[in-house]
């Protein structure tokens, strides 16, 4: 008997829609259409609904189950407000990108009015409010409070995440504000330690519980199970899922994947980090095991012109330019072999690029003692796996190529990027559905993660075998 | 009665170098200050810490074996969010590499929020007077 479920990722580009059949433990089908959240979110899914069961039947009660994540109308869209750049403002940072959301405004130290006024302009779905260790410092976290709680509409839910010493002053402050205000654990409650995860799982709940009807996306509710989570989040789960394993089911360990999209390139590392050289010493706030990073200036449609500044203008096609003005005009899937060589090009700068930000770096110092070699971020030299995800890699005419970007360089020594991996790629572009599905069945999602997420062929391993 | 001002000490990072430290916290108990003496290799935590469990009014740092700078990477910083952000920084000892100038370590670290920055072989009772001074400042300037 075939069990079908349905999983859904509402995208800023495409409503995509994704049928599994648990008993078979396959995937049925994989259809996407245009977004339609600007009027009506429910067309685009109806019309997805539709292209899907002219191959796989579906049944009213298998609709109802869909469940979806989403990154539609501008994704989840966070302000920290902390305290020291580096330390509780970062964390709060850090925080947010792991629970799926699009920073869109990072401000540390007391706000100065015109910074309030900024953030209303923002009009963020929700403010990170951070500052002080846990007894530490509390002036600069009640004052911030104080400032929130003068703001207007712009500002609706604040998530506080700071000293807890501080927070019946901070209470005091919001209470009568008329904004929604959720206390949770501090994301850095001593210092040189981070915790990320209770702030995390707060943003989540509030993001199911109130971002999605403001989005637009609620009206999807009447028709399917629920939205429960932005897709970049999805995705997260899902890498979390295909390193660690589950339940007696051991997964491939410790991995890094780069998902290229329209708007954006994220990166995620399942891995500890920690330095493989001898006597380095590590700085700054400590990684989390499983961290995202997203490079809101490296998408594909919707940022070529950062892309092509950093291509630079060496190896690019004669017709580069004119293919890429092709591309940006019909915002899809490249025509051509100009487009196509472009395509391949730039896929790979955003790839290289991204994962140049997300790695740790090393910086050798002198003292008297000799050299001393420092690690800021995460060592991923010895990570075994790269996973490529999103459309313009999954459907590349050359993935390998494109995820070549993702390897350490000679000559740049002092980036800690994967010597010598082996390359997975999505190659259904499914991950976040699997990720979806891991929150219910997640044994069930291991084997179709083993299943889908294929070996890149020999082309890569060779080039990976030249560089060890 | 007058309340006795509290000062942590140590050596800080991996450092073992004991000596100094220990004459200054002989040197300050005996100039009437209350001493907290953490000692030889103490990480950075636990100085901040201490001085949030004691209220400590300042932090006399040494370090003799170059590696300060790295140690007390965002030191300031790092106080302010634990609350100590009127808490006096003294650093003293071998703080840079070899054969360096003594003011450039001394610019380094009062831009690492320092108050106060001493090269070796300083007479702690030059320092303790530094510390006096500065002190009675501050508890001037409090509202």
């Amino acid at each position: 008997m075939r069990s079908t479920r349905l999983f859904v990722d509402f995208g800023s580009t495409f409503t995509k829609l994704v049928a599994f059949d648990l008993e078979g433990e396959e995937l049925l089908a994989r259809v996407q259409v245009p977004s339609t959240v600007d009027h009506d979110i429910t067309i685009g899914l109806e019309q997805a609904f539709a292209l899907l069961s002219e191959t796989v039947p579906i049944e009213e009660s298998e609709r109802r189950q869909t469940v979806a994540c989403s990154s539609a109308a501008g994704g989840l869209r966070v302000v920290c407000v902390g305290l020291v750049p580096e330390y509780t403002t970062e964390a709060g940072r850090r925080a947010a990108l792991g629970a799926g959301a699009k920073i869109v405004g990072s401000y540390s130290f007391e706000l100065s009015k015109a910074e309030l006024r900024e953030i209303e302009d923002i009009a963020p779905d929700i403010v990170l409010l951070t500052g002080g260790t846990d007894g530490g410092n509390r002036k600069v976290i009640t004052h911030n409070a104080a400032l929130l709680a003068r703001c207007g509409s712009g500002v609706s839910n604040v998530i506080v995440a700071g000293n807890k010493s501080a927070y019946d002053d901070v209470a005091v402050l919001l209470v009568g504000s008329g904004k929604n205000v959720i206390y949770t654990g501090n994301v850095m409650p001593e210092i040189g330690v981070l915790e990320v995860e209770a702030a995390n799982a707060k943003i989540r709940d509030l993001f199911i519980a109130r971002i999605t009807e403001a989005k637009g996306i609620g009206r999807a509710r009447s028709m399917i199970a629920d939205v429960i989570m932005p897709t970049p989040a999805a995705v997260l789960e899902a890498a979390k899922l295909l390193a660690d394993g589950t339940h007696g089911q051991p997964g491939l360990g410790e991995l890094l994947l780069v998902d290229v999209g329209g708007a954006t390139t994220d990166v995620y590392s399942v891995a500890k980090g920690t330095p493989t050289l001898q006597s380095v010493r590590c700085l700054g706030l400590p990684e989390p095991y499983a961290k995202r990073t997203v490079e809101g200036d490296l998408g594909l449609f919707h940022n070529l012109d950062t892309l092509k500044a950093i291509a630079g203008v060496e190896d690019l096609p004669d017709s580069f330019e004119e293919a890429v003005a092709a591309m940006c005009r019909e915002n899809s899937v490249p025509r051509g072999e100009e487009q196509t060589a472009c395509h391949l090009l730039l896929s790979k700068v955003a790839v290289r690029s991204a994962v140049n930000r997300h790695v740790g770096s090393l910086k050798s110092i002198v003292t008297p003692n000799g050299e001393v070699v420092v690690q800021r971020g995460k060592d991923l030299t010895r990570v075994h796996w790269v996973v490529g995800a999103g459309g313009p890699i999954s459907f590349s005419v050359d993935p390998a190529e494109v995820l070549e970007g993702a390897l350490f360089e000679d000559d740049l020594p002092t980036l800690l990027k994967p010597r010598a991996p082996e390359m997975l790629l999505d190659s259904e572009n499914v991950l976040f559905a699997l990720g979806l599905l891991a929150q219910s069945e997640p044994a069930v999602a291991l084997r179709l993660m083993q299943r889908y997420v294929v070996p890149l062929c020999a082309r890569a391993c060779q080039t990976v075998g030249g560089r060890k | 009665m007058e309340r006795q001002a509290c000062i942590i000490t140590g050596t800080v990072g991996v450092d073992a170098h004991v000596i100094g430290t220990k004459i200054i916290s002989r040197a300050l108990g005996e100039a009437g200050f209350k001493v907290i003496a953490l000692g030889a290799q103490t990480p950075v935590e636990e100085f901040i810490m201490a001085a949030q469990e004691t209220a400590a009014d300042a932090m006399m740092i040494s370090s003799l074996y170059g590696m300060a700078e790295l140690d007390l990477e965002g030191f300031r910083d790092k106080c302010t969010e634990a609350g100590l952000e009127d808490i006096l920084l003294y650093v003293g000892g071998i703080l840079g590499v070899s054969r360096r100038d003594f003011a450039e370590d001394e610019v380094k670290f009062k831009r690492l929020g320092f108050d106060r920055v001493y090269p070796p072989e300083t007479d702690i009772r030059a320092a303790i007077e530094d510390l006096r001074g500065d002190l009675s400042r501050k508890l001037a300037e409090r509202p």
